[in-house]
């Protein structure tokens, strides 16, 4: 022992006994304590110390209500001189010397009022939900790698890093991003980092590909329904099939006119030799469902009218993209402002350019095209060890991609997922269910091929003209849009653009074998055969997310298509001359149930009323005198649609539970369109009873059922459509519903122009009237500032929510002195 | 006097030192200034504690006021407080006080036993 010690041994009884060491002790260590426990994360609570502080945690993101956003900053990596001027929606209007300053402004703005949004959507994109979320991700991250969605996004970037354009817009755009992330102090981070206790992430080029693969997962990735149909096949016979899931309604209005005539197909796929026996007449049910499958309303409207039925004699655009609600919201309004380009629009937070809006010459819109570009081919692995498979007579080796997953709070995951001549194989062994260890399912995606699509919304940012935007939109691939067009000269257009497979008869609607390339996709529609129309004579064009041809088109294309918002919309524009831009307010605020107009005789001839008690009978009233217009008050709505959800039930719950694990239900106008054309159809009876039941004994029961719940909703005071529905915009982090918006006022539903369901509907309305001077219009529900500490987070939610627009500034720069603009933030090179 | 004036130095200290260190300097300003000023273990903690409390109690009145209680009404939903911002303001006042009260005891003990 050394001499020290044995000094501290000397005093330390000594220490120990005198009465002041031991309350300092005791005290320093429960300050310590006290510290460190109110330094970290308990379960879900954050760091409390830390997050009650007023000058470190969510004090800090409190916003005056007053506050300015005047600035002058200094950043290093701009190439000249711009300015930002706010307008009092806190709407950007960007004044850049050249596209390099643009983007890198346009990526600095993002990332200040949106940075939460495009950290947490991309680290989801990839598969790093875990990291944030824990252990409850793990499946959802899995499947996104097993998805490949890092590995689209890489592909895009190859194709990104390529072009000059892309890569000066894509380079700068993540410069400007990094820029305001490098200058934000801990105390300024967006509260939810302080509550989910973690730090934003520097940007890079591949997360805004991931951004947009996102996008591509959540607009053509749920557009198919292989695995479930070919459960369904191997239950149901080709016609009961043709029956079921019908590829083409009656009811179809299309987007490209009917009447128009289509070339002769530049390309004939065909089917193999073996299609009958081994891939059509297959029996075999494939247990696996998707984990995150995308909703199927992710729709839309558009649609352009020809200045010869307008009051001013131009031309108006409208659309509306349905999505997941959210606050913040998807969208960023913004204006561009170049010496050789001016678009004002909405904006991704994640990526560069406007997406969709107008320029000085012509306004885009775009709507999902709902076509299948997803299909799945069984492979047959050599060995666990998953490095060959079985193909065209020989084993092949695959290309195996380790995944690490992080997980907070819990063990890292190790997953491998193999590369074939398809894609990635996404169910295996080791990712599907227990009873269903057999099967290996490779994904062929269009998304997985290498493309740029940020560089159409570059064109037609700066398109003057119908070529330009025709140009502009040519190489978009994934995923496929109807982009509707408006020229100041005039022109209206629209175009469902995408790489789309051609396809034999019922090629990839089910599992296909992946062990012969004869299975494999033969080529592409060629892109000028894609459904288009211009200037046509009616007048007007319109996409609703319905089926875009007839069956005249040459070629087969599935997807998952909703035909009544179509039918609606052209019934309203074919009758309309005179229109004015609040016509078109009104319209897209518009209420009609097609569905339901088609429906009701059904349900009111065939329900036997003698068989109802005071409630149904009540109900049965209610639904008869109602004027088909789902508005928030409308009681009729929420009877009409429990009555029509139950009548589904009891005609083909007895049939699909025949299909394990399940069958999609057919869509609601294919039963609609069975029952007005065949009344005694055979899926009326219940295949489990011993008697035979009629459409009307269906309609009966369903009604009686139905009530059942209804009269739960109306002793609650619910029976009025939007408190029925509960119209809400969640937070992006759905649990933290304080930061929501419940209970709007809203009516409409999924089939209805006006399409808001409980937590999805028109994320953008936009309205432009092609006059000399634009004249535009747009609401999106949510605000410019993601900060649910600003004022400016959600105040466009009332007057959305009330059918109201705001007048879009559309700035030039003689506007530089006008009183609209109330903060300026500029922007020089240090 | 001395009361008065450690409660108002361990204010002071936390703010600046709050400008510029993480959230915990506020534990240590009230060591310090208990160090400092010294008192009894009792009163030192009274200092600490009101130091803070004051300190944090008005800061986050303040924020809030200008803020027209958007985001403590959020956030006092969440925790759970009812969505009561005063609430909020008291618990966030509260226990910084607690913190500050405490290292200023640890403080005053250390400066008698030497």
């Amino acid at each position: 022992m050394t001499k020290n010690s044995f000094i501290f041994l000397y005093l330390l009884p000594k220490l120990f006994f005198d009465m002041r060491v031991v309350p300092f002790i005791i005290s320093t260590a429960v300050t310590a304590g006290m510290v460190l426990a109110l330094n970290r994360p308990w379960g879900t609570v954050p760091p409390m110390g830390k997050f009650l502080s007023p000058q470190h945690g969510f004090w800090q993101n409190a916003e005056p209500v007053d506050a300015s956003f005047n600035e002058d900053l200094k950043l290093p990596g701009l190439q000249g001189k711009a300015s930002v001027y706010f307008d009092d929606r806190l709407v950007p209007h960007l004044f850049a010397d050249n596209d390099h300053d643009a983007y890198f402004l346009q990526g600095y703005l993002h990332a200040k009022f949106r940075l939460f949004q495009m950290d947490l959507q991309t680290l989801a994109a990839e598969g790093r939900a875990s990291e944030i979320a824990g252990e409850k991700a793990v499946r959802y991250d899995r499947e996104q790698r097993r998805l490949g969605m890092r590995f689209a996004a890489e592909n895009a970037l190859k194709v990104i890093e390529s072009e000059k354009n892309s890569k000066i817009a894509y380079d700068a755009y993540t410069a400007g991003v990094n820029a305001y992330i490098s200058s934000l102090k801990e105390s300024e981070l967006p509260i939810e980092y302080k509550l989910l206790n973690f730090k934003p992430e520097k940007w890079t080029n591949l997360r805004t590909a991931l951004l947009l693969k996102m996008m591509a997962k959540m607009l053509s990735s749920g557009t198919e329904n292989d695995l479930a149909y070919t459960n369904a096949k191997s239950v149901f016979s080709r016609e009961e099939m043709n029956i079921l899931y019908p590829q083409v309604p009656d009811s179809l209005v299309p987007i490209v006119p009917k009447g128009t005539q289509f070339p002769a197909p530049g390309i004939i796929p065909v089917a193999p030799a073996s299609a009958d026996s081994l891939y059509l007449a297959k029996k075999e049910s494939v247990p696996e469902l998707e984990v995150s499958k995308p909703d199927k309303n992710n729709g839309s409207n558009n649609w352009v009218v020809a200045g010869t039925k307008t009051a001013s004699g131009a031309p108006i655009l409208c659309n509306d993209p349905h999505l997941e609600l959210s606050l913040p919201s998807i969208w960023y309004e913004i204006q561009i402002v170049t010496p050789t380009s001016n678009a004002y629009g909405v904006s991704l937070p994640g990526s560069p350019f406007v997406i969709i809006g107008f320029n000085d010459s012509i306004a885009w819109g775009v709507t999902n095209a709902q076509r299948d570009v997803k299909d799945y081919y069984e492979i047959k692995f050599r060995d666990d060890s998953k490095k060959e498979y079985w193909f065209d007579g020989k084993w092949v080796p695959t290309i195996l991609r380790p995944e690490e997953i992080k997980v907070k709070g819990g063990q890292t995951i190790f997953d491998t997922v193999a590369y074939t001549v398809f894609g990635p194989v996404m169910y295996d062994k080791s990712f599907s269910d227990a009873f269903s260890k057999e099967r290996n399912l490779a994904v062929r995606w269009t998304a997985h091929d290498p493309s740029d699509e940020g560089e159409t919304f570059y064109k037609l940012n700066r398109a003057k003209n119908y070529d330009d935007y025709e140009n502009a939109i040519r190489t978009f691939q994934c995923p496929g849009q109807n982009f509707v067009f408006a020229s100041k000269t005039g022109d209206i257009a629209i175009w469902q653009q995408g790489k789309f497979p051609a396809r034999w008869d019922r090629q990839g609607l089910y599992i296909m074998p992946g062990s012969d390339s004869s299975y494999m996709w033969q080529g592409f529609i060629p892109q000028q055969e894609n459904p288009h129309s211009r200037n046509p004579e009616q007048q007007f064009l319109m996409s609703a997310n319905q089926r875009p041809v007839d069956s005249t088109y040459p070629y087969f294309i599935p997807g998952s298509y909703i035909t009544p918002r179509g039918i609606t919309i052209d019934h309203y524009l074919s009758a309309m001359h005179d229109i004015t831009p609040e016509d078109m307010m009104r319209l897209q605020n518009n209420y009609f149930n097609t569905m339901a107009e088609d429906v009701r005789p059904v349900l009111l001839q065939n329900v036997m009323e003698n068989k109802l008690d005071a409630d149904e009978k009540k109900y049965l009233d209610i639904v008869r005198n109602w004027d088909l217009m789902a508005g928030p008050d409308a009681k009729g709505q929420t009877i009409y649609q429990c009555w029509l959800d139950s009548l589904e039930v009891e005609i083909w719950q007895d049939e699909l539970s025949r299909v394990h694990p399940a069958a999609p239900y057919p869509e609601e106008e294919t039963t609609m369109e069975l029952l007005k054309k065949d009344p005694a159809t055979k899926f009326a009876d219940n295949i489990n009873t011993p008697n035979v039941e009629t459409l009307a004994d269906d309609v009966t029961t369903a009604l009686k059922k139905a009530s059942a719940n209804l009269k739960k909703a109306e002793d609650s005071g619910k029976l009025e459509w939007y408190k029925f529905k509960d119209p809400t915009v969640y937070h992006l982090i759905k649990d933290l519903t304080p930061f929501a918006r419940k209970g709007l006022h809203v009516g409409g539903n999924g089939n209805i122009i006006n399409a808001v369901t409980h937590s999805h509907g028109p994320s953008w309305r936009m309205i432009v009237q092609m006059t000399n001077v634009t004249e535009a219009y747009g609401i999106y529900p949510g605000g410019q500032s993601g900060n649910p500490g600003s004022k400016y987070y959600d105040n466009f939610v009332d007057q959305w929510t009330a059918g109201q627009y705001n007048f879009l500034f559309f700035m030039h720069e003689i506007d530089k002195a006008s009183n609209k603009i109330k903060w300026t933030m500029s922007f020089n090179q240090p | 006097m001395k009361f008065f004036v450690a409660t108002l130095l361990t204010a002071l200290l936390a703010f600046i030192g709050g400008l510029k260190f993480d959230w915990w300097i506020i534990a240590l300003a009230g060591f310090l200034v208990a160090v400092l000023v010294h008192q009894k273990a009792g009163k030192a903690f009274l200092s600490g504690f009101t130091g803070l409390f004051l300190l944090h109690g008005i800061l986050a009145f303040w924020i809030n006021k200008e803020n027209d209680g958007i985001l403590a009404t959020k956030v006092a939903m969440l925790l759970p407080l009812g969505g009561h911002p005063y609430l909020l303001i008291l618990v966030t006042a509260f226990i910084g006080g607690l913190v500050a009260g405490i290292a200023a005891l640890s403080g005053s003990y250390l400066r008698k036993s030497h």
